[in-house]
């Protein structure tokens, strides 16, 4: 048990080198020197040559990395070209508002699909399964952002019930937080409401022809107990392990949410910075967000054991 | 749909019905799909139409700018979507979008397609490959896919190749895991060790005792790529690092659009509502493919 924690610990060592690997390269992977793409279209010599002392691109590639990488091990992911703070800083002005989306939506997702998903299961090849199913497929089609706007116009502009974009922090009382948050988490939360739902219908569905399943039936548990102690608990290592897959999902639609609603958060940061190739940004943010990433799938693999004790390594 | 149809090994259909009676069949068994490649082709056909069937969609007229579909004044009318904040009928710049979605998801369909194969191939037979290759690939799953291609193209410069680039990168990891997941399960088949005890070269055996494996997987794929990779080039083109600003693309449209979505919200809708209808036709589509090509994963997520 213990050696296999660790070795899942470790395996993200190589996971996180590519990472940091990629995201450094970035730079590199497009075409033209570096500080001339960073500069833009209408630098200075003067600018060119002080944005290439600052970022430190005229010493050798393998020592800009080795010195980046070192950097970011003692928390320096460098300075804003833009803004000259300190990266780290911007990104913890930001931290807030994004993860405050990005949980609300797991939470909302979550207790919406996996009753809905379940249901469906129980419900299986009848009208309820099928509207369950419809909706699915409408949600992990529709785009975060058509979703985001249909709803602004319908239950902002012409009901009122929300204020129409930004964001209220926590600090501020809980109710006006909420109402800030609310339509962005609902926009958020439907694809991912999608495919955790079909995944815990597909699951469910599955254990409920177990043997088991049939005897519990047969002693005379009732629908209840049956769904939610023997069928959802046994159905929960793939449901867990797509809400870990869907954090990709997750991260990719905060950026586009906090545009069209308007939020200060980690994804307007990141726009802001590609839009004004401040590349120390770029690098910080994507990297952040890769590192959660790993970081929720390891949780996730490691709470396998708990979720499911035949799980043993 | 000739994929369905077309492929005997997996086909339940008899060989020698006629045209009509397998088409009847196939929209008895997967209504959804047909209704889905209905409306793609339905899409195709009007985006390449488009520069005869609306008029410019370039054409700025002040005079009827923001104004809603079917708008008539005595200066002029607005066409069936309405007109944006430069007067440009939303119509013409709707359907022309469909052309930049279309070429984008099909050319990245393809490209992560062709490079995940090839990759996937090499690392499902190749041992030593294999270790290396897919801590890469695990690296590269791990970073939203959104932020690099934002940050490629933002970086290399707003045009239709390097939008296509930076969307295929993200894609091709899934394509890769795909393709050498199938690998893995037949590498030690007998008939692939009776092809390399009998000489049969490493190329020859890969494409021809290799590959056909993987191919009703691979189309079902590639049509969810397809559908993500619309999606992105919205996305992009949204958030103002996608196609160059001057071509009428969806995301573009929508871009404009949010300053006056108050005032002028069918500018943000008509495309959106392409796009959503393009991307659920896609998966739609895929779905059923999914479940005719593969009876044994159409089982396990039904």
């Amino acid at each position: 048990m213990y050696a296999y924690i660790i070795r899942r610990v470790l395996s993200t060592i190589p996971v996180m080198a590519v990472v940091a690997v990629f995201v450094f390269l970035l730079l590199y992977l497009t075409p033209g020197d570096p500080a001339v793409v960073i500069a833009g279209d209408y630098a200075r010599p003067e600018d060119i040559e002080r944005i290439r002392e600052q970022l430190g691109l005229n010493k050798p590639l393998y020592v800009q990395f080795f010195t980046w990488v070192g950097n970011v091990f003692t928390g320096d992911l460098g300075i804003s070209i833009f803004s000259n703070m300190p990266v780290l800083k911007l990104i913890g002005q930001r931290l807030e508002p994004t993860l405050a989306l990005a949980i609300c939506t797991m939470i909302f997702a979550v207790v919406v699909a996996v009753p809905m998903g379940v249901l469906a299961a129980w419900k299986a090849h009848t009208w309820v399964d099928r509207v369950v199913m419809i909706f699915a497929v409408l949600g992990f089609s529709a785009p975060v952002f058509v979703i985001g706007y249909l709803l602004m116009w319908v239950f902002s502009l012409n009901l009122g019930w929300f204020p129409v974009q930004g964001y209220k922090p926590i600090a501020e009382g809980l109710g006006p937080f909420f109402a800030s948050i609310a339509l962005p988490t609902i926009a958020l939360g439907l694809v991912y409401i999608a495919l955790i739902a079909r995944m815990t219908r597909a699951s469910v569905m599955e254990v409920l022809t177990e043997d088991y399943v049939r005897t519990a039936r047969a002693k005379g548990v009732n629908n209840r107990t049956l769904l939610m102690r023997h069928a959802l608990k046994n159905a929960s290592v793939p449901i867990v392990t797509i809400i870990g897959v869907g954090v990709a999902l997750l991260i990719g639609g905060v950026v586009v949410t906090e545009s069209v609603f308007n939020i200060p958060g980690l994804g307007r940061l990141t726009i802001d910075a590609v839009l004004r190739r401040d590349y120390p940004v770029i690098q910080g943010v994507i990297l952040i967000f890769s590192g959660i990433y790993v970081m929720v799938n390891l949780l996730i693999d490691l709470s396998y054991s708990l979720l499911d004790p035949r799980i043993r390594y | 749909m000739t994929a369905v149809t077309g492929n005997p090994a997996v086909s339940t259909l008899p060989p020698r019905a006629s045209f009509g009676k397998r088409a009847r069949r196939l929209i008895r068994r997967h209504p959804t799909a047909v209704v889905g490649f209905v409306l793609l082709v339905a899409m195709t056909i009007m985006a390449i139409l488009a520069p005869w069937i609306t008029p410019d969609p370039l054409r700025i007229n002040p005079i009827i700018r923001l104004k809603p579909p079917g708008f008539t004044g005595p200066l002029g009318t607005a066409g069936p979507f309405g007109t944006d904040f430069l007067g440009r009928d939303l119509y013409a710049r709707v359907i022309h979008g469909g052309q930049i979605s279309l070429v984008v998801g099909l050319s990245v369909a393809l490209v992560a397609t062709v490079v995940g194969l090839t990759i996937g191939l090499l690392a499902g037979y190749l041992r030593w490959l294999d270790a290396v290759v897919m801590r890469i690939m695990d690296g590269l799953m791990s970073i939203p896919g959104i932020l690099v291609a934002i940050a490629l193209v933002a970086l290399a410069g707003a045009s239709m190749t390097n939008v296509i680039i930076a969307i295929t990168i993200p894609e091709v990891p899934r394509v890769v895991r795909l393709v050498r997941a199938v690998i893995l399960t037949i590498r030690e088949q007998p008939y692939i060790e009776a092809a390399v005890v009998s000489g049969v070269s490493l190329p020859r055996i890969m494409f021809k005792h290799l590959l056909p494996n993987a191919v009703a997987p691979l189309i079902v794929q590639a049509t969810y790529v397809f559908a993500s990779a619309v999606v992105f080039e919205a996305i992009l083109s949204f958030l103002g690092a996608g196609t160059p600003p001057e071509i009428p693309s969806w995301g573009n449209i929508m871009a404009e659009g949010r300053t006056y979505f108050q005032i002028a919200p069918w500018i943000i809708f008509f495309p959106g509502a392409f796009l959503a209808v393009t991307v659920l036709a896609v998966n739609v589509l895929g779905d059923g493919l999914r479940d005719s090509l593969d009876p044994r994963i159409a089982k396990r997520m039904r």
